[in-house]
């Protein structure tokens, strides 16, 4: 394998103070070495991307840097050239011209705009609150990064993107009150914004990124997602099983080099075979959903086919899994599947699992899984059942099964006793797609499989779809994800404002292919 | 190579430390009950530990042991019933009415106020999940109104004189020294059981009140297990309306609603023993007489009544915070 660190470069002028300067940080948990000694730095005006897989040590540090652990002795790190001391008291941060946005983003839904983010203002304040002053000052803020926010409007009621650009422009405006204080810079830490968000979402909270860049400030980008590392950072840090892998200057490395340093090999990119529709069978056929925003005359899928249903967010495609399942209530629309008919708006969740339809989808915490609930409840809930005795539930046979299917789809760790919750997400993601695979589905519906999966679970994740495939299964994916449509499916329909616009197939699929054609799309409909 | 050392090293010494830590979460309330029961005797020598005491507390606590029992059904499914006191008390006050006043036969008489719980728990349902009310406040609402009916019903005073069959097969038939209403209680608590660990439909309850969106996802008739768990909670009520006018031989139209607050109490409490982070009728039976205890000690050493309300008031509101952290960290017993 070759040494990711020969590609290390300094950036910025020598002798200037780095914005975060890490230095020998470890972190011993019990006996178990979470963080084994660490060092990079991030030098001011910088993007800096944090990568690394689940349990690489990257929250880890991020913990010890808002202060919420102490290092092991002996390491450092200083935030323009200020040595922290660690552990800080909840919130210290901000003395060191630090500000963090999580990735549950720390808003209010019930609350407004306005109360969001003056909040820390607000509350530190005694006595009256001069509203117009902080409506003044909170619009000041919005104008300076360009983003248009209705003030009054509730958080719980703007969309997600709109969020975490709120979330974002808060935390920029409280490093800039530190830094009329101080008259230095700060220093920005986004951990994981990008996750939930939409393809053209993540295109905004880019551009604000940049700007906050280059007002000054230095910006932390930690993410799962290679691609946007790639293209918002200027150098990136590499975190794999507590130690640095590599750090990257970003514009000369390639997307396998970040692969390489996260998971330690190379992965070979694989895709799947395809399908010849003109010899296989119609396995199911969508027809005549007309719903407000989406008119889709007929889908139909092969046997063995991985189809694809992806456009931009809005577009439509999306809601197709959740009404061909009964999940959301159709107005219009038949299934024919195996030869039998089903009428779209009379069809229930639990009518579709008894005709062998699948769906797991995107939201893994609040539609998919129980996370406070074991790998093996979540497992078998379907097939509860097939393990009754004359002495009702067979516990230990349904702790076997689990354990064998966990094998069998290479959960990690393989505890079917342990919660939901407690398995990154990929492994997580496994565990559901074997409760829908066990029952061999005839129509496997997935909506966005690999969000929040680490790059080599991903892999996993589309061997076990492909198997399912292969085994005759009519499989559908609505993705907005380009590289998982390019690698996984056999034929892509891309969405526009509720019809399909374009149909891709064979070596047309491509990520460039299926990204112009959502884009190419809403550019014409915009002009 | 590097993960696979370090995760066998962490492995190792966890699982008994693991098991320890959970058998001390799983028997912690047990350990204090014996505490407390310690504590009393070595306070009221001769008094406190005797069998007859004990024996009377396990009897005059079964309905409120019933009432525990019939609420963590809905509670599991994610529904309250505060209607569960009335209940109780509407049931008593129909075998005492129709039994007395009507000289109905009391089998009967037991059958009819069976029948009042299956109406009582199918409005509640009704309301909570067809008409999407929030389950407390539709539960508020039918309290309300059977507390209005039940004095109606008995000119607000107490109907004496209720069939000595049923007070035979309630307190005065024993074994061990102990009412037979104790091991009624018992015999629900092992049904509950019996349905929550080892059926399809216990899991499917449990995912229900877990998420009712990924159970409905998963194929499981939400609406019908919700319906199912109120109308079962509304006719254990009304099993512990018999049980309650069994121990009395009357119906007394007031006192029933007393044994909503320890019940609720002990349904939290119980959910941080036996099984940590559900409600589990072990649990449930436990923690109703682990707070019956204390109040019968109290009462000896002679402390005056009003304590009784701030005692079961303070033990809820403790009792749900325990539960809450227990919720946290729940791990099952599968595998």
């Amino acid at each position: 394998m070759a040494d990711v660190r020969s590609t290390t470069v300094g950036t910025g002028v020598p002798g200037q103070t780095p914005a975060l300067l890490v230095s020998g940080v470890a972190k011993t948990f019990g006996g178990f070495r979470a963080l084994k000694g660490i060092d990079f730095h991030v030098m001011p005006g910088e993007v800096h991307g944090l990568l690394g897989q689940n349990g690489s040590g990257k929250s880890t540090f991020v913990k010890i840097l808002s202060g919420f652990h102490a290092p092991d002795p002996g390491g450092t790190i200083s935030v323009f050239g200020r040595q922290l001391e660690l552990p800080m008291r909840a919130g210290a941060f901000r003395d060191y011209r630090m500000a963090f946005v999580h990735q549950n983003l720390g808003l209010v839904p019930s609350l407004t705009v306005l109360e969001n983010m003056r909040v820390a203002s607000v509350t530190a304040r005694k006595g009256y609150i001069d509203w117009r002053a902080e409506r003044v000052a909170a619009q000041a803020a919005l104008d300076r990064f360009g983003i248009d926010l209705d003030l009054d409007a509730r958080v719980g009621a703007i969309s997600q993107i709109d969020r975490a650009l709120l979330a974002i422009v808060r935390a920029a405006d409280d490093l800039r009150a530190a830094e009329m204080e101080s008259g230095s810079h700060g220093l920005l830490i986004l951990d994981e914004p990008t996750p939930f968000l939409p393809r053209e979402g993540v295109d905004r909270l880019f551009a604000l990124v940049r700007q906050v860049a280059s007002q000054g400030d230095s910006v932390i980008f930690i993410s799962h997602d290679i691609d946007e590392v790639r293209e918002i950072t200027d150098r990136a840090t590499i975190l794999r099983d507590g130690s640095v892998a590599g750090s990257l200057v970003t514009r000369e490395a390639t997307h396998d080099d970040f692969v390489e340093g996260i998971i330690g090999r190379r992965i070979v990119r694989k895709t799947t075979a395809p399908v010849d529709r003109a010899k296989s069978r119609v396995k199911a056929e969508i027809t005549g959903i007309s719903e407000p925003g989406l008119d889709v005359p007929r889908i139909d899928i092969a046997e063995g086919e991985i189809l694809g249903l992806t456009g931009l967010i809005g577009s439509g495609y999306e809601r197709i899994p959740y009404l061909v399942f009964g999940a959301s209530k159709a107005s219009g629309g038949k299934l024919m599947l195996d030869g039998a008919n089903y009428d779209l708006t009379q069809v229930s969740p639990k009518q579709s699992v008894a005709r062998g339809i699948a769906l797991l989808p995107s939201d893994r915490p609040k539609q998919s899984g129980i996370l406070s609930m074991s790998v093996a409840d979540n497992m078998l809930v379907l097939d509860l059942e097939r393990f009754m005795g004359p002495f009702g539930l067979k516990l230990r046979e349904i702790g076997k099964r689990a354990a064998e299917l966990s094998t069998e789809y290479e959960v990690r760790p393989n505890n079917p006793g342990l919660r939901l919750g407690a398995l990154s997400g990929g492994n997580a993601q496994k565990v559901l797609l074997a409760k829908w695979l066990i029952r061999n589905p005839k129509l496997l519906m997935l909506d966005e499989p690999t969000q929040g999966v680490d790059v080599g679970t991903r892999q996993q994740v589309w061997d076990v779809i492909r198997k399912a495939a292969s085994g005759g299964a009519a499989v559908v994916c609505a993705s907005s994800d380009f590289e998982q449509l390019a690698d996984l499916c056999t034929r892509v329909l891309v969405f526009a404002r509720g019809r399909i616009v374009n149909e891709l197939v064979g070596d047309q699929i491509s990520k460039d292919n299926i990204a112009e054609a959502c884009y190419g799309h809403s550019s014409l409909d915009a002009a | 190579m590097v993960t696979q050392v370090s995760t066998q090293l962490k492995a190792e010494p966890a699982p008994s430390r693991q098991k320890i830590g959970r058998n001390i979460e799983r028997f912690g309330l047990v350990a204090v009950w014996a505490l407390i029961i310690a504590i009393f005797s070595f306070m009221l020598p001769g008094l406190f530990l005797s069998w007859t005491n004990f024996s009377i507390l396990f009897a005059t606590q079964a309905p409120g042991a019933v009432l525990a029992l019939a609420l963590i059904i809905p509670l599991t499914a994610g529904d309250y019933d505060l209607s569960v006191g009335a209940t109780l008390t509407m049931s008593a006050v129909t075998i005492g009415v129709l039994n007395v006043v009507h000289q109905m036969p009391i089998g009967v008489a037991l059958l009819i106020a069976l029948g009042f719980g299956l109406v009582i728990g199918l409005v509640n349902a009704f309301f909570i999940v067809y008409v999407r009310i929030p389950s407390l406040v539709v539960t508020l609402g039918t309290t309300s109104v059977l507390t209005g009916v039940v004095q109606w019903m008995t000119n607000s005073s107490t109907i004496g004189g209720i069939s000595p069959v049923l007070v035979n097969f309630v307190s005065r038939g024993r074994l061990f020294g102990i009412s037979y209403a104790f091991y009624y209680v018992i015999l629900i608590a092992i049904i509950i059981w019996l349905i929550f660990e080892f059926t399809p439909l216990g899991r499917r309850i449990l995912f229900v009140g877990r998420s009712r969106e990924v159970a409905r996802l998963s194929g499981i008739d939400v609406g019908r297990v919700r319906v199912g768990c109120l109308v079962a909670s509304a006719m254990l009520a009304s099993l512990g309306g018999i049980v309650y006018a069994g121990l009395l031989g009357a119906a007394d139209p007031f006192s029933g609603l007393n044994y909503l607050l320890p019940a609720f109490a002990a349904a939290y409490l119980g959910a941080t023993a036996i099984i940590p982070g559900r409600f589990n009728p072990w649990g449930a039976v436990i923690a109703v007489y682990f707070l019956a205890t204390g109040i019968t000690g109290l009462t000896m050493l002679g402390i005056p009544l009003w304590v009784t309300s701030v005692f079961n008031g303070a033990a809820l509101i403790l009792a749900v915070t325990v539960s809450q952290f227990a919720r946290g960290r729940e791990e099952t017993d599968i595998g």
